[in-house]
């Protein structure tokens, strides 16, 4: 009974640091394209919403630093790459399907 | 073979191309690749469209002075280096001069979530960098379809294909699109639609345990172009394609005779032996002596000064060289001298293709005077009999080029004796030697016919071929009232002939002596009779004499009477 307890709260532990974990971002855009930018607004809603104080976001230009695009893999544009908390997950698109971000990205919806 | 800049096809320059520098490749398409346009080159797994796209690269980096860019979806640089390491290709060595970029774009569909639209331009903007950086000329993707399990969104991916071949013509790219078979199409994901220029198609087939690659110019807009399908072969070297239209028949012939090793064979042929340079065919059924002719052809040659190189499907070297030695031929030391040399294999070691290859290859580096294919009709347990008539036909004509005379045996079966070649090959030979078994009163004999020779004169008669420890003779088969025969019969007939001429000449010798005495007794008569003639001449003189004188006395003792009686 009283390891089931443990477990119990074991588990809301690692809830509660799963809600405090940081995340970090990098979105891949090919210059400032109007897809480009539609995909900076939609990460960045997403983030001010549910990862507020705790998300860091880089925007790469692919145009400007090809190393880095190489460097990973990056095809598409825009690409968005998760790099923490594990594991890594890639998104390409404009980011506009945010049910599937959300639940690709490991972010419990605030109701 | 060489690339023959001759060739019909190769005369027509309606567009510009671009050499890929592949062994036989430019001469079918007339030249190379359309220049500044994609390729497609298709085909199933393992028939060697990434080694195609591979050699295209490196022969235009190291013979066309192209850089170029190896994009693999794929396998990793490293592994691709260390693939073609073996075909003496090193891209390490090229990257490190600037003459080649391998890139390696990994896409894994696991890993990656389609929201909402994007494009490729990350794509793009690598292969630009990549393309900048050492003033590419061609390019290899290899294979794009690998991009269609990646992204689900084939609308997109289609679209930007579509832009990525454009954006290759702009930028002026040679470049080879590599696409996988698909069922009913040339690749699976139909990029036949988007590459118009040119499609190549390469296959594998096996028939009978063998496998042989062949190469398909699908379509090739703009260009003449070979249509068949030509085999071709990943040797040491890399891709060789072999086409069967690089018959020219307009090889210098030489009128200069090679002696065949037997004598009475030269003399059978005109007194002189073979053309050189021509190609001959001794068909016979097992066991009638065709490897001993070939044998004593190849002794003849290196007795020469000339060097032979002796190709046996069916014998190991060292027996060759103890069955010889046991009719009077000591190869061996020809070997040693460095004028003859064995090329022994099993025909099943390889398919058809690579057995060409490799005979062109050793007749490049031997540069002989003759060459020997022992047996040809051992090759048909590999190849179709379309097959090796191919291969055969591109060989002797490759040789004849080179003016080397070349000899085959041709191993027939009882039930086709006769004037029958296994590979239906005869057409292609300028000498036929037939060796026949002829089985009479319980005995084999070998006998040998020539069933032609072009462009000499040669007998119609056949010979008695005998192979003894002395060597190989042909002897005159015997003709008389009893037919034609051989062997002991032969020899019987002949003692029994000479038995018989020998009572004749006595008789007749006994006839003579007994005429002769006759003659001499006419003589004897006829020397009598001229004495008896002789004395009865002289009697008769006597007689007239006598008979003169009595008329003088009797007209004298008239006188005398008259003066006594005082007549007046």
């Amino acid at each position: 009974m009283d390891k089931s307890k443990n477990r119990a709260a074991d588990f809301e532990k690692a809830l509660k640091a799963r809600d405090q974990q940081k995340y970090v971002l990098r979105l891949y855009v090919a210059g400032m394209t109007p897809r480009s930018m539609q995909a900076i607004s939609s990460i960045k809603s997403i983030c001010e919403e549910h990862l507020l104080g705790r998300y860091e976001i880089e925007v790469i230009d692919i145009y400007q630093q090809p190393g880095l695009a190489k460097e990973q893999q990056v095809l598409a544009a825009p690409t968005l790459i998760k790099t923490l908390p594990l594991p890594l997950r890639k998104f390409i698109g404009t980011l506009s399907d945010r049910e599937r971000i959300l639940t690709s990205l490991d972010i419990v919806p605030k109701v | 073979m060489v690339l023959d800049t001759s060739s019909p096809i190769a005369r027509e320059a309606t567009l510009p191309k671009c050499p890929t520098g592949i062994q036989g490749f430019d001469e079918i398409s007339g030249g190379g690749l359309p220049k500044g346009r994609p390729t497609l080159v298709c085909g199933g797994p393992g028939c060697g469209k990434t080694l195609f796209g591979m050699e295209f690269l490196v022969r235009g980096a190291t013979e066309y002075d192209e850089p170029g860019i190896f994009v693999t979806f794929e396998e990793k640089a490293h592994e691709l280096a260390e693939n073609v390491l073996s075909l003496g290709w090193d891209l390490k060595e090229l990257e490190a001069r600037g003459k080649l970029i391998i890139e390696h774009i990994l896409v894994e569909r696991s890993e990656i979530e389609e929201t909402g639209e994007y494009d490729l331009e990350g794509l793009f903007i690598r292969l630009g960098a990549a393309v900048d950086a050492i003033g590419a000329k061609r390019i290899v993707l290899d294979t794009v379809e690998s991009l269609f399990a990646a992204l689900p969104n084939e609308l997109i991916l289609r679209s930007e294909l579509r832009r990525l071949f454009r954006w290759c013509k702009q930028k002026g790219l040679t470049a080879v699109i590599t696409g996988e078979r698909g069922d009913m199409t040339l690749t699976r994901h139909g990029l036949e639609e988007y590459v118009s220029d040119c499609v190549v198609d390469l296959n594998v087939r096996v028939k009978s345990d063998i496998a042989t690659r062949r190469l398909r110019i699908v379509k090739y807009r703009g260009s003449e172009h070979g249509t068949n399908e030509y085999p071709f072969l990943i040797g040491a070297g890399g891709f060789s394609v072999m086409p069967i239209t690089s018959i020219n028949l307009d090889y210098a012939t030489s009128s200069e005779r090679v002696l065949t090793g037997v004598n009475r064979l030269d003399t059978m042929l005109g007194g002189q032996g073979y053309y050189k340079g021509s190609s001959v065919l001794i068909s016979g059924t097992a066991g009638t002596g065709k490897s001993s002719l070939a044998a004593a052809f190849a002794r003849a040659t290196c007795a020469g000064g000339g060097r032979c190189l002796y190709f046996a499907f069916e014998e190991p070297v060292s027996q060759i060289i103890r069955n010889m030695g046991s009719i009077g031929m000591d190869l061996g030391k020809l070997m040693d001298a460095g004028l003859l040399k064995f090329h022994a294999s099993r025909p099943t070691t390889y398919g058809m293709e690579m057995h060409l290859l490799t005979m062109y290859n050793m007749v490049k580096e031997f540069e002989p005077d003759a060459v020997i294919i022992d047996p040809i009709s051992n090759l048909s347990a590999v190849g179709g009999e379309e097959e090796v008539k191919s291969i055969l036909t591109r060989f002797v004509d490759f040789l004849k080029g080179q003016n080397i005379t070349t000899l085959f045996t041709d191993l027939t079966f009882g039930r086709t004796v006769g004037e029958y070649t296994e590979s239906a090959i005869s057409s292609l030979m300028d000498t036929w030697i037939l060796l026949r078994n002829i089985e009479t009163n319980g005995e084999r004999n070998r006998a040998l016919f020539v069933l032609k020779s072009r462009g000499m004169e040669h007998s119609n008669q056949v010979r008695e071929f005998i192979l003894s420890s002395d060597g190989l003779e042909l002897t005159d088969a015997y003709l008389g009232s009893e037919g034609v025969l051989m062997g002991s019969a032969r020899v019987g007939q002949e003692a029994r002939d000479f038995e018989e001429s020998r009572l004749r000449g006595q008789e007749l010798s006994g006839k003579k002596r007994s005429l002769e005495a006759k003659r001499a007794a006419l003589e004897s008569q006829m020397a009598a009779l001229k004495q008896d003639f002789l004395s009865m001449q002289e009697e008769i003189e006597a007689v007239e004499t006598a008979a003169k004188a009595q008329n003088a006395a009797l007209f004298k003792d008239r006188d005398m009477m008259a003066k006594i009686r005082k007549a007046d």
